[in-house]
């Protein structure tokens, strides 16, 4: 009985525990899943394991074909971010499958893909419904003649030192990567239609995918821009996914190296991998670029309370504030391109917000001379960060039957006109019933 | 005539009038009760509910007068329809319906009565039923006589056509829109055989309440006028006339502007122009008879010459710039309803939103019979009966039935106008008819006292008595006599006015003394007799079985009959709207066809996007459209609206007939007149409606089609329509935007729920075939059936 009590409790707690380790406020604890082909790339990825562990991060490794694998537990999740460093695997063991790890993304969580040549079709069509489409062939890889990296045997030219990136401070960070990325795996390509998915790492216009042993018989179908080497979703809910088509780019050898790109004459001492995928991670992982809008606030000019309506042409202030994660705490967010809405069916006012500079947004204006349901809309969609969309419903009604201007001096005239009217009727009602 | 009785005659008169009197007030208090307790068949059959679709707006708006007062009615900007527009309910609303319940409960509750807002409602259109057969009785008296007064009243409490709008909970405009039209007919036809001011004011005050109560005001300022214009024409021009008329177009054009939703409508719109017309042509009539008293024939004549000829030239001008300035407007400066009324084929070719209304259909011949029953053979017989004589008053009738025959023809729902009519002129022929057959009797029967005061020859004094029209005619000549000696002391006026009088009664009352010639033999009257009270008797049984059985039905609450004579309630509706206010959030929006917008608001408190007052055609276009739409585009109109859920009402599994699959053709047709890439040919095979496996493409695919038979295949497994008696063309398909939330216990409502947009987008590589998928989609499909 004692031990069911334990167990029970134990459970509960548990729950709690997972429950607490969503929020955002929450610096430690986080947990990941890494989901591994065989337990060696621990130790060869390391430093990037270690770069989680020291931003506070809980790391559960297991083997994907582990059959104990289990993402939620009553109905909770037991992650916050799932990491598959299994690009080979055929079946994910216990109850993880595809739409297992979809539901996880679907429900608000992180995800890391990397695969490599040996990709299997589980982790093509992981990436697949995230967005992103691996080449469909098997034995491809990325092959860049004019950009690889110099290394000491000519090679086939599949190791490509890349450098073409986004240029986004929230997602790769402030700090320019100087030396390019070591890059040896399969490219993908983006879905053109959706808005969803970023390409974070570009292959040079000459790189193109294709099997590096055998003679090209065909053009390759995958070739320069479009081909993309890293790429990153941020899902509609704000999940991040992180799709990369090389796994040695996470290794600590990669990590370790110099670079050289062919053709020039930099030589750099390390690659530029560690701040990359670290900074990456950070952005996955919500460390950055994560934004809350809060304290939505409006109110007539000179008034402190909220009216449950507005009248048409009614002065109005709007106040809200918007804050970034910062991984340890948030701070304000500063922008100035933070707009507000005054929508029904179509914006009718259209105001830049400024800012106070400690996260304060501020605007005001004049209700338009339209009554109806209206809604204050801040739709906030910057690329890298998570995007802010909020309504706030009020309705704006017309004057009162009192509000109105109770005599027009244009109309002066009519008022004269009947009063005289009046006036003759009466005269003239007099003298014609008493004058005789 | 002048002469009175002698003057035992005389005493006997007087005590008959007073138990005439205590009798048609109990007779008329009878009435009332009828009228009252005929009504009540729908709280005894089902209950104490507010039925159909206007009466909940009206509740509503009721609730909120009750609640927050008057001010804040007069200006309620309602947010929770028309989403997002919303609706100015201050000021697009007839405010006397709820004007009028709203204080019955107010001085019910300071009287310490606690009834509820909704039983008062429910209870207004039965009390105001029983106060216009009360004001049928005043206007038939008026025309002609309390005999005819009481028959019309008997008649107008239980005419089916009337109890349709006024059973209890069928809280509508005309529930006393109805008693306010025969009241100022009444006080018209008061003021014209009066000509008291008094009496023109209290009418202008009538017409007031009428204008607060409904649209068909218009009938009102028309109808007058036109009358007006006959008398002129027909020579009766008369200063009552006068009187009767100017005040009522000043003040009650005046009074009529007050209310918000008529406003200035009552000065700019040609449904109003005919009044002001004829209030000139009275003023210059009026003129002409002036000048025509103080000028000499030959000098009248030649004036009259030169102000025709250099009026004429004035009129032309004037008439020509009114054209002009009315062709200008694209509905030459009617409103849509009215033009409807004038060209019974406009809206149908114009607005398919006002054809759409079934109760602006014209109405069958069989409604005539289902509505107004026997009033429709005596209406003939009654106007043959107010020509003899043709006084002002019973011409008015005359006119009015004649107006309102033509009006229920065109739309349907006006049968209502025509009803109180057809009592008015039924009345007045079945009380001729009682009159002349029993006189015929009292005639030959020897045992009457009265015998002999016939044969003594004194033949009005015993039509008198025998006529209750004529004691009151009696009465007055009494009364008159009195006075006359006054008459030397009083002003000129007034004794013209006198004398006018006298004319009118003299005319009215001449023709008794040639009913000595309509004497018949007794067999044949009392057969005839015996005919009349078996054709009321019919009639009494049709209109109580019209009140239980056709009109009592509250149509949110729908009953059948099982073979086994069980009843068997269909309560899906309160069910659906139950569904709705407890499950979704107060500000969710609900889209439906705007048949439900009413019912939605008031009973499941949410915000709707169309509803029954349908001022906006444009937003309603956009429902249509998006409801014929496929699944994709209708799914983006609703999120442009804000729409989080879509009620659609299904008949197939029970053969509920009036579902939206049904008006469908309409929401095609109102949204292709606004957008143009619905087409209805589209919907269409070969120009017929079908919904089996011959429908066109587009019918098949369009959101209404696949919302209402959505899974309906898993019901019998055959998908077989029960209102279209066929099997439904598309019988196994999903929805990918849209997921049932809830269907009714009948599957009468069903209520669908937007999906979110997907929170993540493919890529392009073919879903490869993995087991984890498949697994997935049944894990995920939401299906609260399974």
């Amino acid at each position: 009985m004692a031990k069911l009590a334990i167990a029970i409790f134990l459970a509960i707690s548990l729950v709690l525990f997972s429950r607490l380790s969503f929020s955002r406020e929450s610096l430690t604890g986080r947990r990941i899943l890494v989901l591994l082909d065989d337990l060696s790339i621990k130790s060869s990825h390391s430093i990037f394991f270690n770069s989680l562990r020291s931003r506070g991060f809980d790391l559960d490794f297991k083997l994907a074909e582990d059959k104990s694998l289990s993402l939620q537990r009553y109905s909770q999740y037991l992650y916050d971010g799932l990491v598959l460093f299994s690009p080979s695997v055929e079946r994910f063991g216990g109850a993880l499958d595809l739409g297992a790890v979809l539901d996880f993304v679907d429900s608000g969580h992180n995800l890391i893909i990397a695969a490599d040549s040996s990709a299997s079709d589980l982790i093509k069509s992981v990436a697949t419904e995230c967005g992103v489409d691996f080449d469909e062939d098997p034995s491809a890889m990325v092959i860049d003649h004019n950009s690889y990296a110099v290394s000491e045997t000519e090679g086939d030219h599949t190791l490509i030192a890349a450098d073409d990136f986004i240029e986004s401070d929230a997602i790769l960070g402030k700090n320019k990567i100087e030396a390019p990325i070591l890059f040896e795996g399969i490219g993908h390509s983006l879905n053109a239609g959706s808005s969803l998915v970023v390409k974070v790492l570009s292959a040079s216009p000459s790189a193109y995918s294709a099997n590096p042993s055998s003679k090209l018989s065909n053009p390759p179908s995958l070739t320069g821009p479009a081909l993309s080497l890293v790429s990153v979703v941020q899902a509609r809910n704000n999940a991040r996914i992180m799709i990369s088509g090389s796994l040695s780019m996470f290794s600590n050898r990669f990590f370790r190296s110099g670079v050289q790109k062919a053709g020039t004459s930099a030589k750099y001492k390390k690659s530029g991998n560690e701040q990359f995928v670290t900074e990456l991670s950070k952005w996955v992982f919500h460390e950055r670029g994560h934004l809350k809008a809060v304290n939505v606030r409006h109110q007539k000019v000179g008034e402190t309370d909220e009216p449950a309506v507005y009248r048409i042409k009614d002065d109005l202030d709007f106040s809200v504030e918007i804050y970034e994660w910062s991984g340890k705490s948030w701070e304000p967010y500063v922008a100035d391109d933070v707009q507000v809405q005054f929508y029904m069916m179509s914006p009718y006012v259209l105001n830049t917000l400024s800012t106070d500079q400690k996260g304060l947004y501020h605007t005001s204006f004049k209700v338009p001379d339209v009554y109806g349901v209206f809604q204050f809309k801040i739709e906030y969609h910057k690329l890298g960060y998570t995007s802010l969309s909020l309504s706030k419903q009020i309705p704006v009604r017309p004057f009162r039957h009192n509000e109105y201007e109770r005599f027009i001096t244009t109309a002066f005239p009519y008022y004269g006109a009947s009063f005289t009217t009046m006036a003759g009727f009466f005269i003239f009602s007099f003298i014609f019933l008493y004058h005789k | 005539m002048s002469t009175a009785g002698p003057e035992g005659a005389n005493g006997a008169t007087t005590l008959r009038n007073a138990f005439g009197g205590v009798l048609s007030f109990f007779i008329l208090l009878l009435i009332g009760v009828l009228a009252f307790s005929i009504r009540l068949f729908s709280v005894i059959k089902y209950e104490s509910v507010i039925h159909e679709f206007d009466p909940y707006f009206n509740y509503r708006v009721t609730q909120f007068l009750t609640k927050q007062g008057i001010y804040e009615f007069w200006n309620w900007f309602d947010d929770r329809t028309w989403y997002p527009l919303g609706r100015v309910i201050g000021g697009t609303v007839y405010p006397g319906l709820t004007l009028t319940a709203g204080t019955m409960w107010w001085i019910l509750n300071s009287l310490n009565i606690p009834l509820s807002v909704e039983t008062v409602c429910v209870f207004t259109a039965p009390i105001f039923s029983a106060f216009a057969s009360w004001a049928t009785y005043l206007l038939t008296k008026e025309a002609k006589g309390v005999g005819a007064g009481l028959t019309a009243a008997a008649l107008l409490a239980m005419v089916p056509s009337y109890i349709s709008r006024s059973v209890a909970g069928s809280y509508d405009n005309e529930a006393v829109a109805i008693f306010a039209l025969i009241f100022t007919f009444y006080l018209y036809i008061k003021t014209l055989n009066t000509g008291s001011l008094f009496y023109a004011t209290l009418n202008a005050l009538a017409y007031f309440y009428m204008v607060c109560s409904w649209g068909g005001y218009t009938f009102i300022i028309n109808l007058i006028p036109m009358h007006v214009l006959l008398c002129i024409l027909t020579g009766r021009y008369s200063s009552r006339l006068y009187i009767a008329y100017a005040p009522l177009v000043v003040l009650g054009t005046l009074l009529a502007a007050l209310v918000p939703v008529v406003g200035f409508n009552a000065v700019m719109t040609s449904e109003h122009f005919a009044s002001f017309l004829v209030f000139i042509i009275i003023h210059v009539v009026a003129l002409v008879y002036y000048i025509k008293g103080i000028l000499t024939p030959r000098m009248f004549k030649a004036a009259v010459t030169l102000v025709v000829s250099v009026g004429l030239v004035v009129c032309c001008a004037v008439v020509a710039v009114l054209v002009a300035l009315v062709a200008s407007s694209p509905t030459k400066g009617w409103s849509g309803r009215s033009l409807s009324l004038l060209d019974p084929t406009y809206a149908s070719k114009y607005i398919p939103i006002i054809a759409s209304v079934s109760e602006h259909q014209p109405p069958t011949w069989p409604s005539y019979f289902m509505d107004i029953n026997i009033l429709a053979f005596l209406v003939p017989a009654g106007i043959i009966a107010c020509f003899l004589p043709l006084s002002d008053a019973s011409s008015f009738v005359v006119l009015y039935i004649v107006t309102s025959v033509y009006f229920s023809g065109v739309m349907v729902r006006l049968m209502l106008v025509l009803a109180p009519a057809a009592c008015i002129i039924s009345g007045i022929a079945l009380s001729e008819a009682f009159t002349v057959f029993t006189r015929s009797i009292k005639f030959q029967l020897p045992g009457l006292s009265l015998g002999s005061q016939v044969e003594s020859g004194d033949v009005t004094s015993s039509v008198a008595v025998a006529q209750n029209s004529s004691t009151a005619v009696a009465r007055n000549d009494v009364a008159k006599a009195e006075k006359a000696q006054e008459a030397s002391k009083t002003r000129p006026s007034k004794k013209n006015k006198k004398k006018e009088k006298d004319i009118v009664e003299k005319e009215s009352v001449t023709p008794h003394s040639d009913r000595r010639h309509l004497i018949l033999p007794m067999e044949a009257s009392v057969i005839s007799i015996f005919l009349l009270v078996l054709l009321g008797a019919f009639y009494v049984i049709h209109c109580v079985w019209a009140a239980a059985e056709a009109y009592s039905a509250p149509s949110i609450v729908l009953t059948s009959q099982s073979p086994d004579g069980g009843l068997h309630v269909f309560d899906d509706f309160r069910e659906a709207y139950a569904w709705l206010r407890h499950n979704t959030d107060v500000d969710d929006k609900v889209a439906s066809w705007w048949d439900y917008g009413y019912q939605t608001t008031a009973m499941a408190n949410r915000t709707v996007i169309v509803d029954n007052n349908t001022w906006n055609n444009t937003h309603i276009a956009t429902v249509g459209t998006a409801m014929s739409s496929p699944e994709k585009a209708a799914w983006e109109i609703f999120n442009s609206l804000d729409v989080k859920y879509i009620l659609v009402v299904f008949g197939g599994l029970v053969g509920y007939p009036s579902d939206d699959i049904n008006k469908f053709l309409w929401m095609v047709r109102i949204g292709g007149g606004v957008f143009p890439h619905i087409k209805e040919p589209d919907y269409l095979r070969d120009g017929q409606y079908r919904i089996d496996s011959q429908a066109t493409p587009t019918m098949l695919n369009c959101l209404m089609y696949k919302l209402s038979y959505y899974r309906f295949v898993e019901t019998d497994g055959q998908g077989f329509d029960r209102v279209r008696r066929t099997e439904i063309g598309k019988k196994h398909f999903k929805l990918s935007y849209f997921e049932e939330v809830f269907t009714t216990h009948h599957w009468m409502v069903r209520i669908y729920k937007l999906k979110p947009p997907k929170n993540r987008i493919r890529g392009k590589t073919k879903k490869l075939k993995s087991k984890g998928s498949s697994k997935r989609s049944v894990a995920g499909k939401r299906n609260p059936w399974n």
